[in-house]
């Protein structure tokens, strides 16, 4: 239900940042659309909660301008914003009973007791929390609070995005999962702007419809599960996604081809050209899934030798790991024969191998 | 949900020993004298229940024992709003915050003895800032010849010298709620009452419970401030219950009444806390943990 | 919390109410005592250091100044370090008899240290730690872990339990949780009770005095002593109340970062 952007947003904690470590917020502008799911992932401390916050009105940005539906909101309090926020613990008040955490918000901004009763009633049968409209909150399990907390964002029908930091942090395994997919379909059918900041790709990846991967203050990519799995255009996006993560290969380019631990690999054109005079440090990144185990070099143009050094079976597929020149390289493999210790070749196919320049993709 | 498990008695078992061990024998002691008649260091006779039972029937204590119950509700009324008053004006944190927190102490740390004597001075009308200023305003103020003037300045004092406690106590509860709960409430529209009402007073649970039963328990036992300020007087108006057993043991030198009557003076402490605190649990009852 | 302006003005006024006494007390400790009982004077006509000069001479002072210290340290010392894992028990577990056990603790607080007196005096001079820091130590813990247990629960059940149980999914071992993740999370409860453990037994002359002659003796002697040939000596008791005053501030000043500024929960 809104559409926001941030302009030229920034946020640094210190009155006079000078370098970009001053920031933990790197000025950036960005659009999300109406109603899509977004996830924030990445390590703790890159400033997705800072970046959370201040969509949400809790931290004003010492930097740049919030746009709520084309609206101004930069300095408007959080109260005024039409947002909900769910944090990492439930937040509920428990001397009442749920029913009247669900109408706290409405009874606070005047709503007839009416009115109020239908919308609490409609908002609690999506979350399955009907039954329990008279007890006390604060008996209840944890995952029911997190569903109170979360119930009290939608009770609002102004409400135009719902932000979530790390709401599944407390909650049991075996819950998260359900609560995840309640979220999807209250997603389905209330159409709001979700935001989720989490540090958990597989929650990411199954929650979002765009994934923006943050680290160190800074927004490296935003993309579909595929896109950043497949075209990651950071070096810290492949590391992060994908588990293992990508194979980061230093390499330095020579005559058209790219040179790792002495053997050379082909370029293509295009990456050739990309690199042509490329200063600085040259990153060869390549998917555990998509390298490939030969038996014999072929035309030595995508094959290197190297040695195995361990296999291990991981019941769907083989996990090996090989040593090539200085580096290590692991691969996913449906099959291997080879064992530990002996020399083979791993052929990195050209379209699924990426070349990056100091850690930012060009080819 | 707290789970069962025996094996938190190791936890527990340090404390145990040092407070058992410290209490349980002086119990044992007091117990053995006061129901014995002592006649002299080597001498003594089994009495049963006879001590308890003039002690019971001594009118005196009845006194001062009505006496006990008022001051001790009245310490509690102004006490605990006041301290619950002086947390929430306290600011959460930077120089001033520490700032407030020495000031605010200070009365705590002096020496109870000191407390009277500074009391006494302070109440005089001739030399003393306060019984000047009282009697400069138009009031006959003597808390030396007045009983209710008496009264009102022990109480004074006692306000003076513990709500700092109650204060400190509050405060430390309010630091322990997460920011999370005043960011949930701004967006819930709440408003500062609501915030007061909603968030703030049950998460300090835990600390007004410890606060009233602290100072109910403190006030009940109550000796040497008022001791030093009144001696208890004029005439008995401010004579406690502590008072009073001193007078009878120390006056006396009878160790069997005297055991006896802090053997009463004990149970009765005892069953208003219980009352209390069974009270205060029931009220609050909600956090499942 | 209350708007900033009225906030501020309740606390500035209560705050001068309250140290107007104390600041009677200075007043009175660089006075005479002919000019204590004669006239009312908002300051000293007639400064003197006197009163301190007595106090600091008087050599018991001086020791029994450093005397109290070290018991009311090693009070505080033992009686947190003690309530720790059994607050944590109280708070965390259910155990036969538990309810009972916490209120009977309490119950310890509930008798005249008078009542004590004697029996501690015949325990300690029968296992021979009669006029020892440590025996006065001890001797507080009867009313101070009692206190500090009730308050260190008070705030371990203020933390949901599912932060344990998420430490210990993310790998923690217990003793690291404990230390890393649990006590600064508690940390304006263990501000306070510190706080309250030194007050406590700073401020106790009774058993003090009691079970201490020479080696140990604390600050009681010179605060007892109120009478000397001329009358009381106001002047010198307040000055020795002015002087017990500091190492309290001190303490309150140290653990200042512990109660003051809440933590917000963070990242687990």
């Amino acid at each position: 239900m809104a559409r926001i952007d941030l302009i030229d947003l920034g946020h640094a904690y210190r009155p006079n940042p000078a370098t970009p470590g001053d920031y933990a917020l790197q000025p950036m502008t960005k659009t999300w659309d109406d109603g899509g799911a977004y996830a924030l992932l990445g390590p703790s401390g890159c400033g997705k909660t800072t970046l959370l916050n201040i969509i949400s009105g809790l931290v004003k940005p010492s930097h740049g301008r919030v746009l709520f539906d084309g609206k101004d909101v930069t300095t408007l309090p959080t109260e005024a914003r039409n947002i909900a926020q769910v944090f990492q613990f439930p937040v509920i008040y428990d001397t009442m009973t749920v029913y009247d955490n669900l109408a706290f918000p409405l009874r606070n901004r005047g709503w007839k007791e009416r009115e109020a009763r239908v919308r609490v009633e409609q908002v609690a049968a999506m979350l399955e929390l009907s039954g329990d409209l008279k007890h006390r909150a604060s008996g209840l399990s944890v995952d029911a609070k997190q569903k109170i907390s979360l119930g009290r964002g939608l009770v609002r029908p102004d409400v135009a995005a719902v932000l979530f930091d790390e709401p599944l942090t407390v909650i049991d395994p075996h819950l998260k999962w359900l609560l995840r997919r309640k979220l999807k379909e209250i997603h389905h059918e209330l159409k709001l702007s979700l935001i989720y900041v989490t540090h958990d790709q597989v929650e990411a990846l199954t929650f979002a419809d765009q994934v923006v991967v943050m680290t160190q203050g800074e927004v490296v990519q935003t993309g579909s599960a595929q896109a950043l799995f497949e075209e990651p255009a950071h070096t810290f996006v492949g590391y992060f996604i994908g588990n293992p993560g990508m194979n980061l290969l230093p390499c330095t380019v020579r005559d058209g081809a790219a040179w790792i631990g002495g053997h050379a690999l082909a370029l293509s054109g295009a990456a050739k050209a990309a690199l042509a005079g490329a200063a600085g440090n040259v990153t060869l990144g390549v998917r555990p899934e998509f390298v490939e185990c030969v038996a014999d070099a072929g035309t030595g143009a995508d094959t290197v030798p190297a040695t195995v050094l361990l296999v291990r079976n991981m019941g769907t597929h083989f996990l090996a790991e090989f040593r090539l020149g200085e580096q290590r390289v692991a691969a996913k493999l449906r099959t291997i024969d080879a064992a530990a210790g002996s020399t083979v070749h791993l052929r990195f196919p050209q379209q699924r191998t990426l070349y990056y320049v100091n850690d930012h993709r060009v080819a | 949900m707290k789970t069962y498990n025996n094996r938190a008695w190791f936890l527990i078992l340090p404390v145990l020993l040092c407070v058992a061990f410290s209490a349980i024998l002086p119990l044992m002691t007091v117990v053995n004298y006061s129901v014995q008649d002592i006649l002299s260091p080597t001498q003594s006779v089994f009495v049963g229940t006879e001590w308890f039972k003039t002690v019971m029937r001594d009118a005196d204590l009845h006194g001062a024992l009505g006496r006990q119950l008022v001051f001790s509700l009245a310490v509690l009324i102004v006490q605990i709003p006041l301290g619950i008053l002086i947390a929430l004006c306290m600011p959460a944190g930077g120089w001033r915050a520490s700032l407030a927190l020495v000031l605010i102490a200070l009365p705590l740390l002096i020496p109870w003895n000191v407390v009277g004597t500074i009391w006494q001075i302070f109440g005089r009308g001739d030399i003393g800032l306060m019984g000047y200023t009282l009697n400069s305003l138009g009031m006959n103020y003597n808390y030396n010849g007045n009983s209710f003037d008496a009264w009102m300045t022990v109480l004074v004092m006692d306000i003076w010298h513990w709500t700092p406690l109650v204060a400190l106590l509050c405060y430390a509860g309010l630091r322990a709620i997460p920011d999370a709960y005043y960011q949930a409430a701004r967006i819930d529209g709440a408003s500062r009452f609501a915030v007061f009402r909603f968030i703030q007073l049950p998460k300090m649970r835990n600390v007004l419970m410890i606060a009233v039963l602290l100072r109910f328990m403190d006030s009940f036992m109550i000796y040497t401030e008022p001791f030093v300020l009144t001696g208890g007087g004029p005439g008995n108006a401010t004579t406690f219950l502590s008072q009073y057993l001193t007078q009878k043991a120390v006056g006396q030198f009878d160790l069997g009444p005297a055991a006896a009557f802090s053997l009463i003076y004990f149970l009765i402490i005892l069953l208003f806390c219980f009352v209390l605190y069974t009270w205060m649990q029931r009220v609050g009852t909600g956090d499942a943990t | 919390m209350m708007d900033k302006r009225i906030s501020t003005t309740l606390l500035v006024a209560f705050l001068l109410l309250s140290l107007l006494p104390i600041y009677w007390m200075l007043n009175m400790s660089l006075k005479t005592n002919e000019e204590i009982v004669g006239t009312l004077s908002l300051w000293p006509h007639q400064l003197t250091f006197a009163n301190y000069r007595t106090i600091f001479t008087d050599p018991s002072w001086y020791s029994g100044y450093i005397n109290s210290m070290i018991y009311v340290a090693m009070n505080m010392v033992f009686s947190v370090t003690v309530a720790l894992p059994a607050a944590y028990a109280f708070s965390r577990y259910n155990f036969l008899g538990d309810k009972h056990l916490f209120f009977w603790l309490l119950t310890n607080r509930m008798t005249p240290p008078a009542v004590f007196l004697l029996p501690f005096f015949q325990l300690y001079s029968t296992v021979g730690l009669m006029d020892t820091h440590l025996a006065v130590a001890l001797a507080h813990m009867v009313f101070n872990v009692p206190l500090a247990v009730w308050i260190l629960e008070g705030f371990m059940s203020g933390i949901p339990k599912e932060i344990d149980e998420t430490a210990y999914i993310d790998g923690y071992s217990f003793p690291r949780f404990f230390v890393k993740i649990f006590l600064p999370m508690i940390k304006s409860g263990i501000g306070v009770t510190a706080f309250f453990c030194f007050m406590f037994s700073w401020v106790e002359l009774l058993l003090a005095r009691t079970l201490t002659s020479v080696n140990a003796k604390p600050i009681a002697a010179t605060m007892t002593r109120t009478v000397s040939a001329a009358g009381m000596d106001w002047g010198v008791l307040a000055a020795a109340g002015v002087l017990t005053i500091v190492p309290g501030a001190l303490v309150i000043w140290f653990v200042r970062h512990y109660i003051a500024k809440g933590f917000a929960m963070g990242r687990v």
